[in-house]
Formats: structure tokens, sequence, C-alpha cells
């Protein structure tokens, strides 16, 4: 119950309903108990904020700003240059260029693939889908790291380690899109597709003018959780993309930092906001996709 | 099979789809076409990118397989390598701690919070987005922050903490005894957030009924904690343990952003040695390998979690 309906209860309350211990009554226990959660509440949202906090504020300071004893939280000149010079200084350009082109196709080829093989496995029967089903499931308990030597030889003998296309397949065909899309279309009542079916719609066309506009909310998450993804991906470029003009951005930044030579911090921290600030933009618009993709996930484990 | 039961349903569906009329051969092969055609597309990348790769792994950890590709057989001698290599041997112990630390305390912290916002506090939904946001920010960013800030000298937690009247501050990322606690502090930071978005659904789908019950019969908040919110929330406990725990024992990006696996070997985890193991000295073989262990582990704890919560649900 929140406050505003709790609050006049406490002042009414008589001896009569303190001993009715009902859910909605704020006893003094209650109401510190509130207070603490509010507290708890306030030290976790600092303790999450506080090092982005930090990250913006440096990223407008003087060079010899970013490091002062004893903290400045808020920068003691504003130095909006920065950004122009960190765009100017490095291959931001490249690098933002690289990495969006990655991350549309990606996500384009992990929804269309993802959601269509989850159809497959959701509505059609035929022998061997579940063991298939466990395939794809079992290899979430395999960490990529297990695998990246012989991928990494594969990719070589396939002759796309150090192209764009590496990254393409490395994250396109994963099986998070197939679970997500299948535990979505799992929900959708199958009264619909018979219906459909009924009318005399293929299973392809079921598939696109039944499921596909009925899941949007699940697309909506695949293709966010997708996107950010590939967009913050380190490890795959950083095998793989071995020229300056495939880097990535995290790459790139990263190269930029193990080379930053003159101390310059505030230069860096103008760097890594240009590189969260998309994430940070397409979570904000997209945030309730974000939770509900993670929670569907997980809901069956 | 649904398309039976609708074969019955009228005589509009006979008339379309004639050859759906009996059930037979035809009719499931059919199917089976159908079912393949749509898992296709998607199959064949993940078997070539993921599972040629994961079996490749079993042939080229018995070979000496180099940068140049050229390999020869050497049954065991890798394994055996392996058990007497000092540096792997930590890299085992260092995985080891990281996950023993890591994954109680993500735990304990992630519920906790769910457990806070699943009640009506105001700010609730700005906290549940706040706390998310790590978790999809870019590792090189959040690293790269969270050393600066841990830096011994003039990073504001040492001076924070010398401000709380800590006179010798730890060294975190520069000193052997800290660098750990420093990255298990950075990892449960980044992922607190993404679990407690999965116990905050699995709360939700606790019945309140459940609640109102224990409370007519006397139960205080800790008893219907553990008698009931515990039992409830079992299946997304489970799934939480087994993606945590993966996901400790595989650490890597936040390890070689932060530390390199310094100083000296003080954070060298199992990833970050295949990743030395392969990809600085080229030794394919080998570092397969190791990755062979890698694998096994991950694995192992995962069939051993199902068989346990198996058990428990029974």
């Amino acid at each position: 119950m929140t406050l505003v309906n709790g609050a006049p209860d406490t002042r009414t309350l008589t001896a009569a309903a303190a001993r009715d211990r009902r859910a909605d009554r704020l006893t003094p226990a209650r109401q510190a108990a509130r207070v603490l959660g509010y507290l708890v509440l306030i030290v976790a949202a600092a303790a999450v904020l506080l090092p982005f906090f930090w990250m913006l504020s440096a990223s407008v300071r003087g060079s010899n700003d970013v490091f002062t004893i004893p903290v400045k939280w808020l920068p003691p000149t504003w130095k909006w240059d920065n950004y122009v010079q960190v765009w100017s200084q490095t291959a931001m350009v490249t690098w933002w260029k690289n990495t969006l082109l990655l991350s549309v196709v990606v996500t384009f080829l992990q929804v269309l693939t993802g959601s269509f093989a989850a159809y497959g496995f959701a509505r059609m029967r035929f022998p061997g889908r579940d063991v298939l089903f466990l395939v794809y499931i079992g290899t979430i308990a395999v960490p990529w790291q297990s695998y990246m030597i012989p991928q990494f030889i594969l990719f070589s003998k396939l002759h796309v380690s150090n192209t764009l296309w590496s990254i393409i397949l490395l994250q396109a065909f994963g099986a998070f899109g197939v679970f997500l899309m299948k535990q979505y279309f799992e929900s959708v009542p199958e009264e619909l597709s018979e219906a459909a079916r009924i009318d005399g719609l293929s299973e392809y066309g079921i598939y696109r003018r039944i499921m596909l506009p009925l899941s949007t909310p699940a697309i909506a998450s695949l293709t966010l959780l997708t996107f950010v993804n590939t967009w913050n991906d380190y490890l795959g470029p950083l095998i793989y993309l071995r020229s300056p003009n495939l880097w990535t951005i995290q790459l790139g930044l990263q190269t930029f930092i193990n080379n930053l030579y003159n101390q310059n911090y505030a230069l860096l921290f103008a760097g890594l906001t240009l590189s969260v600030l998309p994430v940070a933009v397409i979570f904000m618009l997209g945030q309730r996709y974000f939770v509900e993709g993670i929670a569907t996930s997980g809901l069956k484990g | 099979m649904a398309s039976f039961t609708i074969d019955d349903a009228g005589p509009r569906a006979r008339s379309v789809q004639p050859r759906r009329r009996r059930p037979g051969a035809k009719l499931k092969r059919r199917n089976t076409l159908i079912g393949w055609s749509f898992i296709l597309p998607n199959f064949i990348g993940f078997a070539l990118l993921t599972l040629v790769p994961v079996l490749a792994l079993f042939y080229i950890s018995f070979t000496n397989w180099n940068v140049f590709g050229t390999a020869k057989w050497l049954g065991l001698a890798n394994f055996r390598r392996l058990v007497h290599d000092a540096s792997f041997r930590t890299a085992l112990w260092n995985t080891v701690y990281y996950s023993v630390v890591h994954i109680p305390l993500t735990l304990v912290i992630s519920l906790a919070l769910a457990m806070l916002l699943n009640r009506k506090l105001r700010g609730v939904a700005f906290f549940r987005t706040a706390a998310f946001f790590p978790y999809i920010t870019s590792v090189v960013a959040i690293t790269t922050v969270w050393n600066l800030l841990f830096s011994p000298k003039y990073g504001p937690i040492n001076d924070v903490l010398r401000f709380v009247g800590i006179a010798n501050p730890p060294g975190w990322t520069t000193s052997a005894t800290w660098a750990m606690p420093a990255v298990i502090i950075v990892g449960t930071w980044r992922e607190m957030g993404y679990y407690m978005i999965l116990f905050l659904a699995g709360l939700q789908t606790v019945p309140r009924e459940l609640y109102e019950a224990a409370r007519m019969d006397g139960a205080n908040a800790w008893k219907r904690f553990r008698h009931v919110t515990i039992p409830c929330l079992r299946p997304t406990t489970f799934f939480v343990t087994v993606m945590l725990t993966i996901g400790s024992f595989k650490v890597f990006d936040i390890i070689l952003l932060m530390t390199n696996g310094g100083p000296g070997q003080a954070t060298l985890v199992l990833s970050q040695f295949i990743y030395n193991t392969g990809f600085v000295n080229y030794q394919f073989g080998y570092a397969s390998a190791a990755s062979i262990a890698l694998f096994v582990i991950c694995i192992a704890v995962t069939i051993v979690q199902f068989v346990v919560n198996k058990r428990r649900a029974a």
C-alpha cells in the first residue's frame, strides 16, 4: 500500500484496530521498515549511478582537473571542447560506422532466423525436434571462451577473419534469440493458428501474419538486446578485427586508452561517453522491452 | 497433433487442405519438412559456427596445432602438461576464488534488491531502470571508469576511504591481494541489475494468497520469506544460479580490461589463460586442452545443479 493511503490510518489507530493486524496498516515497525527501504534504495542507486556520473563529469573537465584531492564531483571548469577534440583526434567516425553496420546486420539476421526457427520449435511437430532444441539449450551452458580457439581456426580457414563478416557470423545465429522467441510464441493461443489454418493459411503464412504481429513486444526485446550486445561486444572484435579500418567503437576506444601517453583522461572520458550515448538513448526509449525480454527468457529455467 | 483435430472440426478444413484428411506417413513427412525449413536458416549458422567448433575442440586438444595450421597427434600430452602447469593451476584457483565469492554475493544482493523493489515504494521504477544500466553499458567504458575510480593515489574511492578514516586504503588493481576483490566488486555491480530483474519476474509469480494465509497463521516477515518466498522462487533461483555459475567460470572481459590477469598472476582466470595461450603464444593445441577443462567444468556444474534441482522438486 502506498504511503498516501496508509498515513491517515496511523493517526486514527485505535487499540482494536491495532490488534487487527492487517497488511496495509502502518505500525511504527512498518514505518521504520519503509524508511530503511528508502535508505537502501538511495544507497544502491548512488552506488549504481555514481561511476556514470563521474564519467560524465570528468568528460567536460580540463586535463588536470580529472583527479583532484579531495574529489570534486562537479567540474571546476566546463570544457565542452573535449568532445570536439576526441571526435577529430580519433577515427571515431570509422568506428561508429563499423559498429552501426555490424549491429544493424546482426540484429536483423538474429531476429529473422531466430524467430523463424522458434516457430519451428514452438508450433511444428516432427521427429528430432526436442533433441535439437535440447542441443540449442545445451549450448547456453557452453561458454564461448571454451570454443573460441577452434572457431578462430575455422574462421581463418574460411578466410573471414579480419573482415566484418566474422563478427556478423559470430553474433547472428545465437541460441538466445531462438529461446526468447520460442518462449513468447508458446504464450500465443494455439486457437488463433488453428483458425488461420482452417482458413487456409500455410505455416509460413501463420508465422508471418499471425505470430510475428502478435509478438511485437518479444521482437522489440530481442532487437534491442541484440543491438546493444553487438554494439558493446569487445572480445569478438578483439580477436577477429586486426585492421584499424575495421575496428568497432569498443576496440578503437580501448586502443586509444592503451596509447594514452599524454594522460589526458578528460578526453578519454569524452570518448567513453560518446560510446555509451547511443546505448543510453536506446535504453531510455525501450527500457520496458529490455526488462520484459530478460524476464521472459528467465521465467522457465 | 493439432492438425488432426482441425481436420475433424468442419467440412471446410477438408475442402481447403484435402491432403490432411487422413493422418498418414505423407502428412508426417510434410510436417517434418516444413518444421525443418523453419529451423534450417538458423541451424546452419548455429551448427557451423558453434557445434563444429565445439566438436573440433576435442580433436585439436590432442594435437600441437599452431599458427601455421600444422598439427601432430600428441595423445594426452597436452593434458599431462596442463596438470603440471603452475599457471594453469593458478588460473583454476583464481576462477574458483572469483566464483565462490561472486556467485553468493550477486545472488544475495540481487534477491534483496528485487524484494525491495517488489514493494510499492516511490522511485522503484526509476531504480529498476538504473540498476539495469550497468549491464547494458559497454565493458570498455565501465572498466575504464572503475579502474580510474580504483586508482590508488588519486582515485575517488580511496579518497573517500581516507576521508572516513582509513589511513592506508588498498591498492586495488595494483595490489596482488586486492585486485581480485576489485574485479569481483565490478562484476557484481555490473550483473546485479540483470539478476534482480529475473528475481523480480519470479516474485511476481508468487501468489499473494500464500502470504495472506501465512500471515493468518501468525508467520512473521522472516518466516514468510523462508517458507513462502524461497520455495515459490525455487525455479527462478535455480535459473539464476545456473546462469551465474556459468558466467563466473567463464569470466573474462572485465578481467582482461581491468587487470589483464595481473598484477603478476593475481587475477589470471581460465579464460584469460586460454586467451594468452592461444592468441598471444599461438599454441592452439595446448589452449584447446585448457578450453576442454573450462568446457567440462561448466557442463559438469550445470548437470549437478540440474540433478539437485530435480531432487528438490520431487
